[in-house]
């Protein structure tokens, strides 16, 4: 196989990432580093760098279209931004000497996770239990709805922080944006509004994954013969995706996707402790 | 008091995202030059990904890939995209620090500093090696 059999390959792969990553909210980085490591035979540590860099471009390309809805929480995404960044850097730094088979191994439980979190049923409880800490944080606000301004109040910061110190952990590790875990951070523990929550991990990811990209550079993780179709291909492929967002078909299109995505975790699972990956 | 501070935050929000979109559209056409020159380049060779060896030095030195860029090194300037891209979440966060003094939120404008350091640190603290 030529680079440019190799090239188009990933390009083509990278799209389709990039557009069922988008229409499913799970992001392209779980369907990367499977495609490359499994099916290219490409070594995991490449993959994450390469993915890495596609995560930065998805969140970053989209955070203009979340921003005007006016509903993510800068402040509650600043502050949990010191949890992510930690986190990632701690990962990053894990990858370095981490055997790859467990690498794989780790990163095919998070599939099987991400998968099913992205199942949940989410109810729209608005939390308005005055919280001392998240109002000396100044987390609490408000955000535009059907109704008209609904307030709402932050809870729980000392575990959701923590949750997001692990997601970050992942981010570093995999190189995937792990925004399934922000969510459950947010959503779950801090009681944040559902459409809150997505918009705002979606606003932290890129700031998370230039942590680690920054860790991966300098050890030549990333190599630019991958980085560039996969970050090309992604991009264009989260862009088309945007614009063909159906509503209706999505909850079938995530039954597709949750199944696809167990099946590559297995594979992972198995070829990691095989030694095969 | 409340209503007012929301209004600014949504102002910057808009500035924010368009920041971040431009910082991609420039990352991605860089990519994209040195990504079709580099198929010139080196279309035909064969690929090399199975073990992993890391990049040569030049590929992971800001300034030697520049110097390599004006030698029109197709894979230093797609390196160079790549270091813009991880560039663009870095302006945000600056230019948060801004945001937050015009609106004298001098909590985060700690809280954001805070941030700024942790990826300065994993840039610039030889923690790769």
């Amino acid at each position: 196989m030529s680079v440019l059999v190799l090239t188009l390959i990933i390009l083509l792969g990278a799209f389709l990432a990039g557009l069922i990553g988008s229409l499913t909210g799970l992001g392209g980085g779980v369907i990367i580093i499977p495609l490359l490591t499994l099916v290219l035979k490409v070594d995991i540590h490449y993959a994450i760098g390469a993915s890495l860099v596609s995560v930065i471009a998805t969140s970053s390309g989209s955070a203009a279209a979340y921003v005007k809805e006016g509903i993510s929480n800068i402040r509650v995404g600043m502050f949990l931004e010191i949890a992510t960044t930690v986190g990632a850097v701690i990962g990053a730094f894990i990858a370095v000497y981490a055997e790859t088979n467990m690498i794989a191994v780790i990163f095919g439980l998070v599939l099987v996770l991400s998968a099913a979190l992205s199942f949940k049923k989410h109810a729209e409880i608005i939390a308005s239990k005055p919280n001392r800490l998240a109002a000396l944080l100044k987390l609490n606000s408000s955000y535009p709805t059907a109704a008209g301004e609904i307030n709402y109040t932050v809870q729980h910061v000392p575990g959701g922080f923590f949750m997001m110190m692990i997601a970050g952990v992942l981010s570093g590790l995999l190189g995937i944006g792990s925004g399934a875990l922000k969510v459950l951070a947010m959503d779950n523990i801090m009681k944040l509004p559902f459409k809150v929550s997505t918009t705002t991990s979606n606003f932290m990811i890129g700031v998370t994954a230039a942590a680690s990209a920054g860790v991966y550079f300098e050890r030549g993780y990333i190599d630019p013969g991958l980085a560039m179709p996969v970050m090309l291909g992604v991009l264009a492929g989260a862009f088309a995706g945007s614009k063909i967002l159906v509503k209706a078909q999505t909850k079938s299109l995530r039954v597709v996707f949750a199944i696809v995505i167990t099946f590559l975790a297995i594979q992972m699972i198995y070829n990691g402790l095989n030694g095969k990956i | 008091m409340k209503q007012g501070q929301h209004v600014k935050d949504s102002d910057l929000e808009t500035i924010m995202g368009s920041l971040l979109r431009i910082g991609v559209l420039i990352a991605a056409t860089v990519v994209l030059i040195g990504g079709i020159l580099y198929l010139f380049q080196h279309g035909r060779a064969e690929p090399h990904y199975h073990t992993f060896s890391g990049e040569p030095k030049d590929l992971k030195n800001i300034k030697s890939i520049f110097t390599e860029v004006f030698k029109l090194q197709s894979t230093a300037i797609i390196q160079l995209g790549v270091l813009v891209l991880i560039a663009t979440p870095i302006a945000r966060i600056i230019f948060s620090i801004v945001g937050f003094v015009l609106e004298k939120d001098y909590l985060y404008v700690v809280i954001t500093f805070i941030v700024l350091g942790i990826i300065a640190f994993s840039m610039l603290s030889g923690l790769a090696g």
